[in-house]
């Protein structure tokens, strides 16, 4: 248990106008862990990945990652610290191709004035990381859709791609907001087994509805309720838990598993 | 015949000119969702630097690399201190401070240099090549302008589509949040994006002072044909662009043949017509989304 903690959050508050979205959370993923952040709608799941994002400032709180704090730092450095994240809205781009669409995720880039003026070592990166893509795409069993364009592919492998385009940037930490929502059982289970397969490379934090999934995959729950932890422990635990069951049966609006947390 | 011909030669030419402005706008449309209504000032004010250089003695050539050169700078500069602060507030602050801009360059040019009609060289000459014994109506400078162009948007399409600096612009453009989780820099790009952009305007505004003659408002009905282009083709689609400002090149060379005060009320009824009747352009639908 006593690994040293790669993501620590800590006394995280976020009002908006008033609401209180975030109380006080604190929260750790430790490095090769999976963390299951489960809670119903409005929990403020999705909030806590913006925040740790940059996309929402807490009021107060901390957020290190490996002992460097995150706050106020730009979004675009995360990567280069080993954060990646994937969104519910997927965020393909529809006129780029799968392949495209990855190789944009490839936190190592020719560097700026290389590429504006075309050098060699650039050209010969860019083939690299193509490559790189490609094979990526294979490992997730979707190299068959590398050319094709995002929306002409049926939901579960649009979602498999974002998640390549986040791998390509050989993230240690993963965040996957809803992973599983829109997809089938089947998908759902090829999904568990996809996070296996990354949680040999990185730590993941998993924010879903779907908690038969996250139970499965995760090594700890932590579970949200109107913004703030209300358990937090193993699977087996949390499932056993009477805060747990009464947080879910009392929004009847769950049982949707629709999207769109605040 | 040979009238139908020499329209068509300098429809093209003129044409090519609006492309290169049409496709500026949509660079930026496509970055950001604003119309830079200062576009085709800062072209006047590359040109001025151009006409400046070549005043210092220094060769046509020199003054053109200058313009481009100056143009990419300018473009930056002005994304970079102007537009940023705003960018974050609705996309009208952004197109107001393009307004301001448009009538900033234009008061502060004839302090700088002077408000009087200059005259502007080309860089090559502009009677008709002979062919043999035949003068053809295409002459060496028409050549020069339609090539150069051409060779501009090529250039643009291989670094949009062939580098990897591109894709990360393109990126950027349809979804800045992603693209920052994907580690890009997204202010850059925008920056790098109204630099490219600028830097066409300033070749479009260097191309046609030859005939235009160089005053301070000199780019502006070109910046409206170049505008109209733009929206023609869809305002979203670099092709759609160059193809529409293609279009409104030939369309006004004949309206001009007919009557050469017609032609910029020409210009804005296309403008009108199009905005009325098909908002969305000509070349609008899904063959643009692939570029």
């Amino acid at each position: 248990m006593a690994r040293p903690g790669d993501l620590k959050v800590e006394d995280i508050t976020v009002r908006f106008s008033g609401l209180t979205a975030l109380d006080r959370i604190s929260l750790a993923v430790e490095a090769g862990e999976v963390v299951g952040i489960i809670g119903p709608n409005g929990a403020g799941k999705t909030t806590l990945f913006n925040v740790i994002c940059g996309f929402v400032r807490p009021e107060s709180g901390q957020i290190t990652y490996r002992g460097q704090p995150l706050l106020g730092l730009p979004t675009h450095r995360l990567i280069r610290l080993g954060i990646a994240r994937t969104l519910q809205g997927l965020g393909l781009w529809p006129s780029l191709t799968v392949l495209e669409n990855v190789v944009a995720g490839a936190a190592r880039r020719p560097s700026f004035g290389a590429a504006l003026f075309g050098g060699r070592s650039s050209m010969r990166m860019e083939r690299q990381l193509v490559q790189e893509a490609g094979e990526l795409l294979s490992e997730l069993g979707i190299a068959q859709a590398a050319s094709a364009y995002p929306r002409s592919l049926p939901y579960g492998v649009q979602k498999r791609v974002s998640i390549a385009r986040a791998l390509m940037a050989r993230p240690s930490l993963l965040l996957l907001d809803e992973p599983a929502s829109g997809l089938s059982q089947r998908e759902v289970s090829e999904l568990a087994q996809l996070v296996a397969g990354v949680r040999q490379t990185a730590a993941l934090a998993i924010v879903d509805h779907n908690v038969d999934l996250v139970t499965e995959v995760s090594d700890r729950v932590v579970v949200l309720n109107f913004g703030r932890v209300i358990a937090s422990g193993t699977p087996q635990e949390i499932r056993a838990d009477p805060n747990v069951a009464e947080a879910y049966l009392g929004e009847p609006a769950v049982a949707q598993g629709d999207s769109g947390d605040a | 015949m040979h009238t139908l011909l020499v329209l068509i030669i300098e429809g093209l030419v003129q044409g090519a000119i609006y492309a290169a402005l049409a496709l500026a706008l949509v660079l930026i449309w496509r970055a950001t969702k604003v119309i830079n209504f200062a576009q085709g000032a800062m072209a006047m004010v590359t040109t001025y630097v151009a006409l400046f250089v070549i005043q210092l003695g220094l060769s046509y050539w020199a003054a053109f690399a200058i313009a481009l050169a100056f143009g990419f700078l300018l473009g930056a500069v002005v994304e970079r201190v102007l537009v940023r602060p705003v960018e974050s507030a609705s996309p009208f602050n952004v197109v107001i401070l393009t307004l301001g801009l448009y009538l900033f360059l234009e008061a502060v040019v004839p302090m700088i240099f002077g408000g009087s009609i200059r005259s502007f060289p080309p860089a090559f000459a502009i009677t008709g090549i002979e062919v043999g014994k035949v003068q053809v109506p295409l002459s060496g400078f028409d050549l020069f302008t339609f090539g150069s162009v051409l060779v501009v948007v090529l250039l643009l399409a291989a670094l949009f589509q062939r580098t990897n600096l591109g894709l990360r612009m393109r990126a950027s453009a349809f979804s800045p949040e992603v693209a920052r989780l994907l580690g890009i820099r997204v202010g850059r790009m925008l920056t790098t994006g109204w630099a490219l952009a600028a830097v066409l305007g300033a070749l479009a505004g260097i191309l046609i002072a030859p005939t235009l003659l160089l005053q301070p408002t000199y780019m502006d009905e070109v910046f409206i044909f170049g505008f109209t282009g733009a929206i023609v083709g869809g305002l979203d689609s670099p092709w759609g662009s160059v193809v529409g400002g293609l279009l409104m090149g030939l369309v006004l060379t004949f309206v001009g043949y007919v009557s050469p005060d017609l032609e910029t009320l020409a210009g804005l009824a296309i403008l009108t017509a199009i905005l009325m009747v098909r908002p969305q352009g000509l070349f609008s639908g899904h063959r643009e989304r692939r570029v």
